[in-house]
């Protein structure tokens, strides 16, 4: 029998690092591994013995890109430990905060790191050469969606001002209506964006995914919601270790995960679009409908118009937070820390986060677990890789390579998350 | 945004809580008070931020803190314009824009300003919570009078 591997070394534009090794036998693949070398981060333990009023800081630290999905996962669950319930603004500055982040880490992943593959540049920088209005386009979007962090978090990268129960400071309503405009003119860019993204050439790969993301009642999920799948899944988050299986695998310093009714999954933009797809501002809607998307979409590749679509609801979501925002009376409630298990989920711009932490009497964490969307999607991408790699083999190295880190990039991995980057490894070939 | 007059930025960058990081803000508050009012001071932590002030200015200057291994307190000026700068080992993320992307973004899209001088100060300690070390304060003042100087 004759067997061969294929590597593809370090991966360029996702974010960690990370490799892909194919197993070939008999001319066929017969593993795909996205193999993470990253070293692991040890956050879980390094939050034990530490106050439970400091995770969402600690946390933050995970990423700087998606630093606001870390607190809002953190202080969501200690709240919900402490029985704490949020007034409406606190919950409205809390969703804002949120678009803020969907906003800039979405708008340079479309622009300067996925957008190149569709075409054919082998980075933004000479994407930016022959499309300077779309860059200039997107770069626009993430400073407004930093600005957004900025003025909320009191910086853009690992904000400082979130607390559990609420906010250490509020902006006034003049702050923020001071933001309109800038956000109108992120709305348009969005919609240019959407319109620009639908006219790539996507290869035609679609597939079953399993999705899971968040649910809410009427909105598009970004802090709370149940955890729901298209093969019927609908939970509370804190069941989430009963339905959902991490594991450890010899190639990767990142846990895998999946169902523990069997199979991998996919969270992220894909999975919420496909789930919550009734639940977009109605502009998105349009945009998504006049992109050519459907309510279901199940190719990967058209994930960037997806995220397009969701850098749009957010300019949308944030007008409608900032036009009805009246400030706080208090930043934050008044509360005991308390022995509890404390668990949320919340909507990252990769997917579904997770948090779980048990608290003694006195608000000490003994125990965290933390489950980012990278880990989560490692075996969908893996699945990606063995199912859309096929005709490739052929190939020169170079072709499959691209055609692997593609795959990967669909899915905007951050493997600096997970482990908790690409090198191509084809084995048997 | 853009404006009608000539401008020059000066533009401190760096993380001001980090030791030597924050060399760029220390010199820009050298600066305050000390420069002409159509002389934009600013601070920014994210390079992808640098963007949109260079674009609408006519003349810009950086300063950062760099790491290259000659002595703390050295002072490389670089000419944005006339070059690119030279890669810097082990700073690359996919996840933001690192200073050199920025710039040579910038310059594919026509954005940099006219004259565009980065000052790279090397650092001692980047010590969370540490303040300036001594070489890289003498640095930083040195720095300011030579932007002080152009105007």
């Amino acid at each position: 029998m004759a067997s061969k591997t294929i590597r593809i070394e370090a991966l360029t534009r996702v974010e960690g690092e990370g490799a892909v090794r194919l197993t070939l036998r008999d001319g066929r693949i017969s593993r795909a591994q996205l193999r993470i070398f990253e070293p692991p981060r040890l956050f879980e333990a390094l939050l034990r013995g530490r106050s439970y009023t400091e995770a969402a800081d600690i946390t933050a630290r995970i990423c700087g890109i998606c630093p606001v999905a870390y607190q809002m996962s953190a202080v969501h669950a200690m709240e919900s430990a402490l029985g704490l319930q949020l007034s409406a603004p606190v919950r409205a500055l809390r969703r804002l905060l949120y678009c803020g982040e969907w906003i800039e880490s979405h708008a340079l992943h479309i622009t300067l790191l996925h957008a190149p593959d569709f075409l054919g540049y082998a980075s933004g920088i000479e994407m930016a050469r022959e499309h300077g209005d779309a860059v200039r386009r997107g770069l626009t979007l993430k400073q407004t969606g930093n600005e957004l962090v900025a003025l909320l978090g009191g910086r853009e990268v690992h904000p400082v001002t979130v607390r559990v129960g609420g906010f250490y400071r509020v902006p006034s309503r003049a702050q923020l209506l001071a933001l309109t405009e800038r956000l109108e003119r992120a709305r348009e860019a969005a919609l240019a964006t959407v319109r620009w993204t639908a006219q790539f050439d996507f290869p035609a790969c679609d597939r079953d995914y399993t999705f899971l993301a968040l649910r809410h009642p009427t909105e598009y999920p970004f802090n709370e919601g149940r955890i729901v799948s298209n093969r019927g899944l609908d939970i509370a988050p804190a069941d989430f270790e009963a339905h959902v299986e991490e594991l450890q695998v010899k190639h990767s310093t990142a846990l895998h995960a999946q169902l523990r009714a069997g199979g991998a999954y996919l969270t992220g933009p894909l999975a919420r679009y496909n789930l919550n797809f009734e639940r977009l501002a109605p502009i998105a809607r349009e945009a998504a409908l006049e992109a050519g998307l459907t309510r279901h979409c199940t190719n990967p590749f058209r994930s960037i118009v997806v995220r397009a679509v969701e850098v749009l609801h957010a300019c949308d979501e944030a007008l409608r937070i900032i036009e009805r925002y009246e400030p706080p009376d208090a930043a934050d409630g008044e509360y005991a820390p308390r022995a509890a298990m404390a668990i949320a989920a919340t909507e990252a711009p990769r997917g579904l986060l997770y948090h779980r932490y048990r608290l003694a009497a006195d608000g000490t964490i003994t125990e965290a677990r933390i489950v980012p969307p990278t880990s989560q999607n490692q075996a969908a991408i893996e699945e990606d890789l063995l199912r859309f790699t096929a005709e490739y083999l052929e190939q020169p190295q170079e072709r499959l390579r691209e055609r692997c880190e593609r795959l990967v990039r669909n899915h905007d991995p951050c493997i600096s998350c997970a482990t908790h980057f690409l090198r191509l490894e084809v084995t048997g070939r | 945004m853009s404006s009608s007059a000539p401008r020059t930025v000066v533009i401190g960058l760096g993380n001001p809580c980090r030791g030597d990081d924050a060399a760029g803000a220390h010199c820009v508050e050298l600066l305050r008070g000390r420069v002409p009012s159509q002389v934009e001071l600013l601070r920014c932590r994210e390079p992808a931020a640098l963007l949109e002030p260079l674009a609408r200015a006519h003349s810009a200057y950086l300063i950062d803190a760099c790491r290259s291994g000659a002595a703390p307190g050295t002072v490389q000026r670089f000419d944005v314009c006339a070059h690119s700068l030279p890669a810097l080992p082990g700073a690359l993320s996919t996840h933001g824009l690192e200073l050199a992307e920025a710039l040579e973004l910038a310059r594919v899209l026509g954005a940099l300003p006219m004259h565009c001088v980065l000052y790279a100060i090397e650092g001692q300690s980047y010590t969370v919570g540490a303040p300036l070390s001594a070489p890289v304060r003498r640095a930083v003042a040195a720095v300011a009078a030579d932007i002080l100087s152009a105007h």
